[in-house]
């Protein structure tokens, strides 16, 4: 048994220390929002936070997830779908098929969190997740737009 | 199953028939993704398109599959715009194929390819709704003993000016569905639409934003054993034998199971309490293969097969007119130029997958399918259980391409089922399984040849494919004397075969002759986004360049002169190339490209840049969509914007090569997809002309290729004429 941080509550896990954070997140604690797309961190669809910051959970065995590291999923990225970066999407009805977009808003917020005034280039840089449906431009247009939603609600709480 | 709530089968009120005519043209029963009040009760439906619940909510019924598309808004659209309720209140549920068996197809087809989703249905649903609108506006008639020629009906609210009477859907709901079902209905001019037509958002995205939407990779089910397969690794090899006592105590493996279906898997599954566990063990199992007839075929023989039929005298000819051989004789200028197309794996997001519960009298199975019917077909095929036994319930599916049309990993999951009766058992395949086991884009080669006269005319042009038919592989039956017709894509006349004519040349070339040799190679193939015109169109759009380079004409004006009987092709074509600045002088390299296919004109300009170094830059893409009738524009745009990243990936880097009889590229990190990085940014030009329905979803992945093989030899003088571009110099 081992202790984890998941979305802000301490969770128990049976699993053995080689098995990757994505099959925990998936097959033990039941959060499917996190997806599996290619197991060997090209695609980005398993994306979620280690304490702020986007990482491919499919290549992250439990073994190297500390107790005290506070694991974010898609599932506890905002309580209500209120995150600036989900606002943004709903707005641009970014999703297609919306298998990768979990993984993609992940990857996005992580960006977010340390450059909250992303630009195209480090949109290209950093935004790696690929999207079979082609979602890119609605997603760039949605980085921008996500920038606009956090400052403006950073001002009204301020 | 917390998520998912199974509707009890649906009684029909007109009996129950399953026929084998219905079987074979795919079925299904029903599930929805959530609860609704049309779960709890079925038969208060107003009818089979409609149910409105007591508290005004609006639950439309969609048949067709929901893959990103965006089907499934433009579907409810067009129901509610006929039925004139509230769109806020407006939500969605999928019947099952079974319910569809049981009711007499009364959601028609399941099947969701072709671009067909809104253009093959249109007219049923908007009936079904305008139906319904009739039946409520008669219900609260009846209820205040008036003529319902006198009561109006908008926004869910039926009014009755004369007495100045009010009531709602919901409340007339229920006495609705009493009424005689209307025989006739008057549909809405798409000119006064108010819900169809507009750029609505999608019905399904909250779900898509917050990891609550169950995929099919996603079902949870009490009691559920996980599995994961790996099928011959070769076309036609055969399981030999597999050691399970090597996995045997790994942690939760239940066991190793042969898979052998009808479908030609002849592989091994590994079952285990969680999926990590299951694929763990299969990596570790020891397995002994006969690789069968095709252990050592290889590209190599593949691309000799595909030459070979380049000049080949057992060619059927698909296109022709007037004659070639003579407008060859009397040219001044011939060109020749010979085109080659790799095979191409689907690889949607979300890996094959299925659950299955099955029992000695029952076999239901969750799945992610484009064709509901058919799935419940392989359940029922594979189970051994008639169709009134099985049930299929359709998620929303994770990217379908054309690949989840096949039923094919249906039916692994039922045999694997089958050895586990009554615990369900959910198959996921790997990655690498997916790309080793897909339906694959065809490969195939073309020999253009053309002519010019003196004044730099296009005299004739012969177009010889070689290579594999779609049609030979997965339906023979289709084949008219041994001729695939489907081949013939783009590059067709119209009303020389009628079931093409949605995908007819546009172009009058005095002589031209169109044929194919066929070549199969020992590969799966299958229906991939676009089908045949997406090799066809790089193979004419990129000669015809040629063509205009060697008369010394400029491109567009090329192709215009030979669509002056086609005024909605020249139309797209003028307005791509007019925004996307063709002909001015900023020294910037553009190509263009035109497609008619799925029954709507499309064209782009594409706009490149090549540095130095021969790195290309995708700048810009203009692309225009006639669709005929546009039912919501935001996601045409969407649609279109999509398929130039699945086009242009499948260009610039996808091709899945064979060694000793197996596929090599086997993830991402060997078969690439675009990245946002490398998008172009895609301007969407929707010119509706009215007076029919397009497709959307495939035709604009036709042009995405050849404009920018275009545009690339105007920045470079190269021409690219074998795909993928990935490991070719485009240095000056």
């Amino acid at each position: 048994m081992k202790t984890l941080n998941v979305n802000g509550q301490p969770v128990e896990v049976d699993a053995q220390d080689s098995t990757p954070l994505l099959w925990v997140l998936r097959e033990h604690l039941g959060l499917t929002g996190t997806k599996y797309g290619c197991g060997i961190a090209q695609c980005g669809s398993c994306t979620v936070h280690l304490d702020g910051v986007a990482v491919r959970s499919c290549v992250m065995p439990l073994a190297a997830v500390s107790e005290t590291t506070k694991v974010t999923t898609i599932e506890g990225l905002s309580e209500d779908g209120s995150h600036p970066v989900q606002q943004a999407w709903a707005e641009l009805d970014v999703p297609q098929c919306g298998y990768c977009q979990p993984g993609m808003i992940m990857a996005v917020s992580g960006m977010l969190n340390a450059s909250p005034d992303a630009d195209d280039a480090q949109i290209d840089s950093q935004i790696t997740n690929i999207c079979r449906c082609g979602t890119f431009q609605r997603v760039r247009e949605g980085v921008h737009l996500a920038k606009e939603v956090a400052k403006k609600s950073k001002g009204e709480t301020a | 199953m917390s998520e998912l709530m199974k509707n009890p089968m649906t009684v029909s009120r007109r009996g129950f028939l399953v026929t084998t005519s219905t079987l074979g043209a795919g079925l299904a029963l029903g599930m929805t993704t959530r609860p609704t009040a049309a779960s709890a009760s079925p038969l208060d439906e107003v009818n089979a398109w409609v149910h409105i619940a007591s508290d005004e909510t609006v639950t439309i019924r969609i048949a067709r599959s929901e893959m990103g598309q965006g089907t499934l808004t433009g579907l409810a659209q067009l129901v509610a715009e006929e039925l004139d309720c509230d769109w806020n209140q407006v939500t969605y549920e999928f019947p099952t194929p079974g319910q569809n068996v049981a009711r007499e197809r009364v959601w028609g087809d399941f099947s969701t390819g072709g671009s067909r989703g809104l253009r093959g249905s249109h007219q049923y649903v908007r009936e079904g709704g305008a139906a319904a609108k009739l039946m409520l506006v008669q219900a609260a008639a009846d209820a205040w003993n008036v003529p319902a020629s006198e009561c109006t009906a908008a926004e869910s609210v039926i009014s009755h000016s004369a007495s100045g009477r009010t009531t709602t859907y919901g409340k007339v709901a229920e006495a609705a569905a009493s009424v005689p079902v209307p025989t006739q209905v008057t549909l809405r001019d798409p000119a006064d639409w108010r819900v169809a037509g507009k750029p609505v958002k999608r019905l399904d995205t909250a779900d898509k934003l917050t990891g609550k939407l169950v995929y099919g990779a996603d079902i949870s089910l009490p009691g559920m054993l996980c599995a994961s397969i790996m099928d011959s690794p070769v076309m036609g090899g055969k399981l030999v034998s597999f050691d399970e006592s090597a996995i045997r105590k790994m942690p939760g493996v239940k066991g190793a199971v042969a898979v052998v279906t009808s479908q030609g898997t002849n592989g091994v599954a590994v079952v285990a309490d969680t999926w990590w566990q299951a694929h763990s063990a299969l990596k570790q199992l020891p397995i002994e293969w006969d690789r069968g007839p095709n252990a050592n075929f290889d590209d190599a023989a593949v691309t000799a097969l595909l030459e070979d039929g380049l000049d080949a005298d057992d060619a059927y000819v698909g296109n022709w007119g007037g004659d070639v051989q003579a407008a060859f004789g009397a040219s001044a200028t011939q060109v020749e130029a010979t085109y080659k197309v790799p095979s191409q794996n689907h690889a949607p997001m979300e890996p094959m997958n299925a659950t299955a519960l099955f029992t000695k009298d029952r076999c239901e199975v969750w799945c992610p399918t484009q064709n509901g019917e058919a799935a419940l077909a392989a359940a029922s095929e594979a189970s051994g259980l008639p169709l009134t036994q099985c049930e299929v319930y359709k998620t929303i599916l994770g990217g379908g391409f054309g690949r989840r049309g096949a039923g094919d990993y249906v039916h692994q999951v039922v045999e694997i089922a089958k050895v586990f009766p009554g615990t369900p058992i959910k198959l996921q395949w790997s990655r690498e399984e997916d790309q080793k086991h897909g339906f694959f884009h065809p490969t195939t080669m073309a020999k253009m040849h053309g002519s010019l006269d003196a004044e730099g005319n296009l005299t004739g042009l012969h177009m010889r494919i070689s290579g594999q038919s779609i049609l030979a592989g997965l339906m023979p039956h289709a084949l008219v004397e041994g001729a695939d017709y489907l081949q013939f894509q783009g590059v067709i006349k119209e009303g020389l075969n009628p079931s093409m004519d949605d995908h007819s040349i546009c172009y009058d070339i005095p002589n031209i002759l169109v044929d194919h040799a066929m070549r199969n190679p020992p590969i799966r193939p299958g229906f991939w986004r676009g089908v045949n015109v997406n090799q066809n169109t790089i193979y004419l759009e990129c000669f015809l360049d040629e063509m205009a380079h060697a008369a010394g004409r400029d491109a567009l004006e090329f192709r215009l002169a030979l669509m002056k009987n086609h005024p909605k092709s020249a139309a797209v074509l003028k307005a791509a190339a007019e925004q996307g600045g063709w002909g001015s002088n900023d020294g910037k390299a553009r190509g263009l490209a035109f497609l008619h296919s799925f029954g709507s004109y499309v064209a782009a300009c594409a706009e490149v840049s090549v540095d130095g170094d021969g790195k290309l830059s995708m700048d810009r893409i203009v692309a225009a969509t006639d669709c005929g009738t546009a039912v919501n524009p935001q996601q045409i745009e969407a649609q279109v914007q999509g398929s130039f990243v699945y086009g242009l990936s499948g260009a610039l880097y996808s091709e899945c090569t064979l060694a000793n009889g197996e596929f090599q590229e086997d993830n991402f990190h060997t078969y690439p997809s675009m990245k946002i990085a490398a998008m172009p940014k895609v301007e969407v030009i929707v010119m509706p002309s009215g007076g029919f329905f397009g497709g959307v979803g495939e035709p604009t992945i036709g042009v995405a290729a050849p404009a920018v093989l275009n545009a690339i030899f105007a920045a470079t003088g190269k021409r690219i004429r074998q795909l993928p571009l990935k490991d070719q110099s485009l240095r000056a």
